[in-house]
Formats: structure tokens, C-alpha cells, sequence
């Protein structure tokens, strides 16, 4: 079991014919990810990585039986790209793309709320079920398949728990990147509430940073309503306020909101540990579960 | 990307929002020019992109001639919270009775936007915030529609605005909202919205931020993107590539490249933690090539504050080998190696990359822990 993919998923790559979509769709082909279909306007007919490339979504979708596309449009056309997919319409769509204009975003996230779609991202390095698929650019072989499930504002982040966790042997279920933008689809809320649905996932680690207060909404929604237990992380302890540090959405405001301190005292208060190192928190997982 | 307030004043004239006469100058000669074709009292503003202008001495009443030329050269030139002055905003003052707040921003909780009106202008609409948050009315708008006339009229009125004005403070509210919109800013704020004895609205003074996302679409406001960074580090990391928030300098000793923001702020943390202080945030991004690379060491290495780094690379789209390559590049560019620099790769062929890697110039380390500390203890060295 898993959350949101596995080996049955059908992926459709948007923006296949880029440089990075095409490197991708190999990657991704490489690991076992069923990606039965590109969409790129004016490339129909063509083929890349042996994928068979559409005009449109709909058509890949309707012609593969596609239920899922994974977005490498460059930012100034990945809003339309993501309208695109939600309209086909599909299951599962995850937008790696970085720096779409936030209107844009916040627009597409309008759209969302009328769809069953779940939307990982933007800016995210994707999902991944260790063994079956994986629908982004995270490197397949620093996981290997276990119960534990991954939620994380940051992509490389996740890679360096992952890699700690893969090394002690514990395994994990599926590992989501959500995204490091300030307006994201599938929020840590959303995710949590995926895993604690997965009998398959016995712990959850959930990596945050600084800037916004999803993080103090998921300490309150696990306080509520998770069994499974959760170990977090939070990045942005040392960054000063009013300084973007990277990530669109990462900042803490003039007036004080989105610290670490804030979102640290939140988690534990829930009964979530959190760990001052990387390590620590692998250590944690290990005593949950 | 924040434009000044002259700029911004600009784009609302141009909207139809009122504003004060007004005229930009460069020098005492063209401020005191200005000031004597506009009657007296004037104001004579510091345009630099910092808050608190007027308590930093940015921001100047004058009463005439004399006056005006003694303010325009104490502003003109000064250091106003690290920004050096090089224009002034020369301004019709403004007898107000009363002073309003409205501003337009996005929501990150929400995703969507939202209007604030208050009938508490011309204070720190913050600070205000956090004291009283009733004392703000909010309404959300729908993206999908944009802002109704209704919706400015109901956020208006909940805010307890004087039912004489409260039509146009909407109809500037709607109009504010609007350019919000078409500009694809993120934050636009006019604080105070003056109210004169005539029952005027007038919009004294004005923050407008730009997406800097968005820009490709706007090359009106692209052209008044300024290098804001006085700092010459920032500015060099500009030069570079590493735009925006992609270098933040910091006061420490400890120079921290990485890739990917979240690792790279663990890392600032864990510099911390081990005792250390971090010089820099420096994110080299997905897809890092060798010139990048060497960019990023080069820029790091002009730190004099930073008297060791940390490399932590690990691999998703950047791939080890060409980091390792990257370094490698970096380093050759140097008689000697300025500063000792500890590296460590993981992820995305790493093995390659260690084994790239010139571990005559460079230290490597296998695990983020480890490499944080030797970069501290070789910090603390480096000081002794």
C-alpha cells in the first residue's frame, strides 16, 4: 500500500520535449514509473524515450488511459499547462515547475477546489512510492520501500532524511514533496490525513519550514485526529525576519508570523517530536515506531 | 520586486487613484525648483526601498525657499538605513483631517487575495494588526471574478468608514485592487489615504511590490527593477545569478553553499547548533553547472567574514559529478585555496563526485553532520 501512486499509475509527462522533461521521463522510465504519454502543443506524433507525445492532455489522457501527469512546463506557460491538466481531467497532478507567478498559482488553486484532482507543488521534486513509481525528479535510489511516509516543504531536504532513514534500514511508504512555493495544492494537512488513511504507513515524518502557519494547522489536525504517529523537522531556525531564504514561501514576516519557534512548540505541543539535527529526527522515527 | 514610491505613485495617477502634485528630483538645485512651482508646505521624501523613512530622517516638511534647499541637501546623499539617497520625491503636503488605510495583498493561507481597509491610516498598519486585528476589515476576493463592487463597498463599510466617503474610498479600493491585479503585484498598500477638510481622498503615500515571477510579462516594471543591494556582496551575488533570495548575507563566520532552500537553511541550523555562526544562505538551485559553481565558491570565498565553508550538495537534479567538476573548476582559478573548504555529496552519482573530487584542495566529508563540524572547527581555527 501507498499513497497516491504505485505501480498501476499512468503517467503523462507535460513539457516532455524540454530538456529536463526529457532527462526526467528517462529517470522516471528507469525506475519502473509508468509514463505512457508526453503533451507538448505542436509535438503530436512524435516520440520521446519511446513515450508517444500529444498535442494536448486530453488526447494523452483519452488515448493512454492516463491518470496522472507530472508538469516540467517552463514557469511562464505551467499555469495554462496545469489548467490543461486539471480539465483532462486527471486523478493525480504534480507541478515541479519553480517560480510560476503566484497569481497564476493562486488562480489554479481556485480551479482545484471544483476538482477531485489532487495537485502536488509547484516547486516541488514530486512523489514517490519506493519500488513502484515515482512522478518528479527525486533520486530513486536513495529510497527503498518500508512504512514510513514523507511530507516536506524541501526537496533536498527529504533526500538527506530519506538517505538517513534507507541507511538504518527503515523503509518507506511514499515520500510527497509539496512544495516550497507560498500557494501549494495538496497541503501537509491533506497529506497527513492520506497517510493516517494508509494502513501500510505506521509513522510519518513531516519536514517544515519557515514562513506561512501550515505547519501550526497540521500540529493542531494531529493533536485531533492522527493515530499515526509523527516525527517533524523544521528548516529556518537561523534565518533572520523579513529575508526570503530560497524558497518563494519562506519567510518570516515583519510581524512575527512563520518562525521555527512557533512551528517547533506547535508540533511538540501535538506530541510530535522534533529533531534539532537530520539524524535526530531518524532517531525519533525509530523510537515511534 | 519592491519599486519606489514615486514609481508607484505613478501607476496610481495613471489608474485614476488622486494623488499629491509631485516631482522627482536628483539634485538640491531641481528639488528647490520643484518645491518653489509647488506652494509651500512641501515635503521632500528619500526614495529608497526601506520602511520608516520619516522617523530615519528620510522624510522632511518645509515651509519655503530657505527651507527646502537645506532639507533636499541633508536627504540627498544620506545613508538612510544602509541605502545611500540619490533622489528625492518633492511633494505638495497634504492638510488632512483624517487618515485611512487600504491595501491588497495575497492570502498564502488562503490562496487567494484579500482587501484591508482601516480607518487607522498613517501608523504601522502591522503593529496595528497585532494590537487591534479588528480594527482592519478583510474581505477575500475570488480570483476567478476578481474584486465585485459590492465587495469593496462591504469591506468599506465593515471597516467603519464615514458613510460621505465610503463610496469613494471603495471606488479607489476597486481601482487599487485592479492594478493589483494587472500588474500581478503581490503587496500594493496606500498608507495614509488622506482625507482633507473637502471630504478630498487623496493617496499620500505608497508600497507596491511586484512579483518578481511575473515580471517577463511586464517590462514597464521590469525596467525599474534596481540592484537594491548596496551591500557589494549581494550585488555580486546578482551579478552572478544567485538573484533575489538566493544569497542572503549574514554576520557569521562559517560560508555555507547548498543546493535546494530547505537543506540549505538545515544547514545554516546545524551550523548553529555545533556552535558555529553562518556567513551566508546561499542556494546554488537544481541543475548546477560547473561555471555556477565556481560563481558560488568565488562569491563565498569574497566573504571576509566567512573563514571557512561548508559544500553540501545533495544530488537530486544537480548531479555529484557535476558539482564535483564544478568545484574542481572553482578551485583552479585560485593560486592557492583562499579558505579551507569542506565537501560533501550525496544522492544523484555522488560516488562519481567523491572520487572527481581534488582532495588536495578540498576536505570531504561523507555525512552533513560531519562536514558541519569540520567546517566550524576550521572556522574556529582560522580565528585562533
Amino acid at each position: 500500500m501507498s499513497v497516491l501512486v504505485d505501480d498501476d499509475t499512468r503517467v503523462i509527462v507535460q513539457g516532455i520535449t524540454g530538456g529536463e522533461g526529457k532527462f526526467h521521463t528517462e529517470q522516471m522510465l528507469e525506475y519502473g514509473t509508468n509514463v505512457v504519454a508526453g503533451a507538448v502543443p505542436g509535438r503530436g506524433g512524435q516520440e520521446v524515450a519511446g513515450v508517444p507525445v500529444y498535442d494536448t492532455v486530453t488526447q494523452a489522457a483519452r488515448e493512454e488511459d492516463a491518470d496522472a501527469s507530472v508538469v516540467f512546463v517552463p514557469p511562464a506557460f505551467a499555469g495554462d499547462a496545469l489548467f490543461e491538466a486539471l480539465d483532462a481531467p486527471l486523478d493525480l497532478v504534480v507541478a515541479i515547475t519553480e517560480g510560476i507567478p503566484t497569481q497564476d498559482v493562486s488562480r489554479v488553486y481556485r480551479r482545484l477546489q471544483d476538482t477531485d484532482t489532487h495537485l502536488i507543488g509547484p516547486n516541488c521534486p514530486g512523489i514517490i512510492t519506493p519500488g513502484e513509481a515515482k512522478l518528479g525528479i527525486l533520486p530513486g535510489n536513495i529510497f527503498s520501500s518500508g512504512n514510513v511516509g514523507l511530507i516536506s516543504r524541501s526537496g533536498t531536504l527529504t533526500y538527506q532524511i530519506v538517505d538517513s532513514l534507507t541507511s538504518r534500514g527503515i523503509g518507506q511508504s511514499t515520500a510527497i514533496g509539496i512544495g516550497g512555493d507560498p500557494i501549494i495544492g495538496t497541503d501537509f494537512i491533506q497529506a497527513l490525513e492520506l497517510f493516517e488513511a494508509d494502513p501500510a504507513t505506521d509513522a510519518v515524518v513531516m519536514c517544515g519550514e519557515i514562513g506561512g502557519e501550515d505547519e501550526e494547522e497540521a500540529a493542531a489536525y494531529i493533536d485531533e485526529n492522527m493515530t499515526t504517529p509523527v516525527a517533524g523537522f523544521i528548516a529556518g531556525r537561523t534565518a533572520p525576519p523579513g529575508k526570503r531564504m530560497g524558497h518563494a514561501g519562506a519567510i518570516v514576516s515583519g510581524s512575527g508570523t512563520g518562525t521555527a519557534e512557533s512551528k517547533i512548540s506547535a508540533l511538540e505541543d501535538a506530541g510530535a517530536p522534533v529533531g534539532d539535527t537530520p539524524e535526530e529526527v531518524v532517531e525519533n522515527v525509530e523510537d515511534l515506531l | 520586486m519592491r519599486i519606489h514610491e514615486y514609481q508607484a505613485k505613478g501607476l496610481f495617477a495613471e489608474a485614476g487613484i488622486p494623488t499629491p502634485e509631485s516631482e522627482l528630483a536628483r539634485t538640491v538645485d531641481e528639488a528647490v525648483e520643484v518645491a518653489d512651482d509647488i506652494s509651500y508646505p512641501v515635503a521632500i521624501k528619500a526614495q529608497v526601498h526601506v520602511g520608516g523613512r520619516g522617523k530615519a530622517g528620510g522624510i522632511k516638511l518645509v515651509e519655503n525657499t530657505e527651507e527646502a534647499r537645506e532639507a533636499a541637501d541633508d536627504i540627498l546623499g544620506m545613508d538612510l538605513k544602509g541605502y545611500h539617497v540619490d533622489r528625492v520625491l518633492v511633494e505638495e503636503a497634504v492638510d488632512f483631517t483624517n487618515e485611512l488605510y487600504i491595501g491588497v495583498t495575497m492570502d498564502r493561507g488562503e490562496g487567494k487575495p484579500v482587501a484591508m481597509v482601516s480607518t487607522r491610516g498613517g501608523v504601522n498598519i502591522e503593529e496595528v494588526a497585532e494590537e487591534d486585528p479588528d480594527a482592519i476589515a478583510r474581505e477575500h476576493i475570488d480570483p476567478a471574478f476578481g474584486m465585485h463592487d459590492y465587495q469593496a463597498r462591504k469591506v468599506v463599510y465593515e471597516a467603519g468608514i464615514d458613510a460621505g466617503l465610503a463610496g469613494d474610498v471603495a471606488s479607489i479600493l476597486k481601482t487599487l485592487y485592479n492594478l493589483w491585479e494587472d500588474s500581478d503585484a503581490s503587496d500594493a498598500e496606500i498608507n495614509p489615504l488622506m482625507v482633507t477638510a473637502d471630504d478630498d481622498i487623496i493617496a499620500a503615500d505608497a508600497v507596491f511590490n511586484v512579483d518578481g515571477d511575473a515580471l517577463f510579462r511586464h517590462p514597464d516594471l521590469e525596467e525599474m527593477e534596481e540592484t537594491a543591494a548596496d551591500d557589494d556582496l549581494e550585488a555580486k551575488a546578482q551579478e552572478y545569478g544567485f538573484e533575489g533570495s538566493n544569497y542572503v548575507r549574514l554576520s557569521g563566520d562559517v560560508g555555507i553553499i547548498g543546493n535546494g532552500a530547505g537543506l540549505v537553511m538545515t544547514t545554516l541550523d546545524l551550523v548553529d547548533y555545533y556552535g558555529g555562526s553562518p556567513a551566508n544562505f546561499l542556494d546554488i538551485g537544481g541543475g548546477a553547472k560547473a561555471e555556477r559553481v565556481a560563481n558560488a565558491l568565488d562569491l563565498v570565498f569574497s566573504d571576509e567574514n566567512a573563514d571557512a565553508v561548508v559544500f553540501n550538495i545533495f544530488g537530486g537534479i544537480t548531479r555529484g559529478d557535476e558539482v564535483a567538476n564544478g568545484i574542481n573548476d572553482a578551485l583552479d582559478q585560485f593560486d592557492e585555496i583562499p579558505k579551507p573548504v569542506i565537501v560533501r555529496l550525496a544522492g544523484t552519482n555522488a560516488e562519481e563526485g567523491m572520487e572527481i573530487l581534488n582532495e588536495e584542495l578540498v576536505q570531504v566529508e561523507k555525512t552533513l553532520e560531519d562536514a558541519v563540524q569540520a567546517a566550524v572547527a576550521a572556522a574556529e581555527e582560522v580565528e585562533a
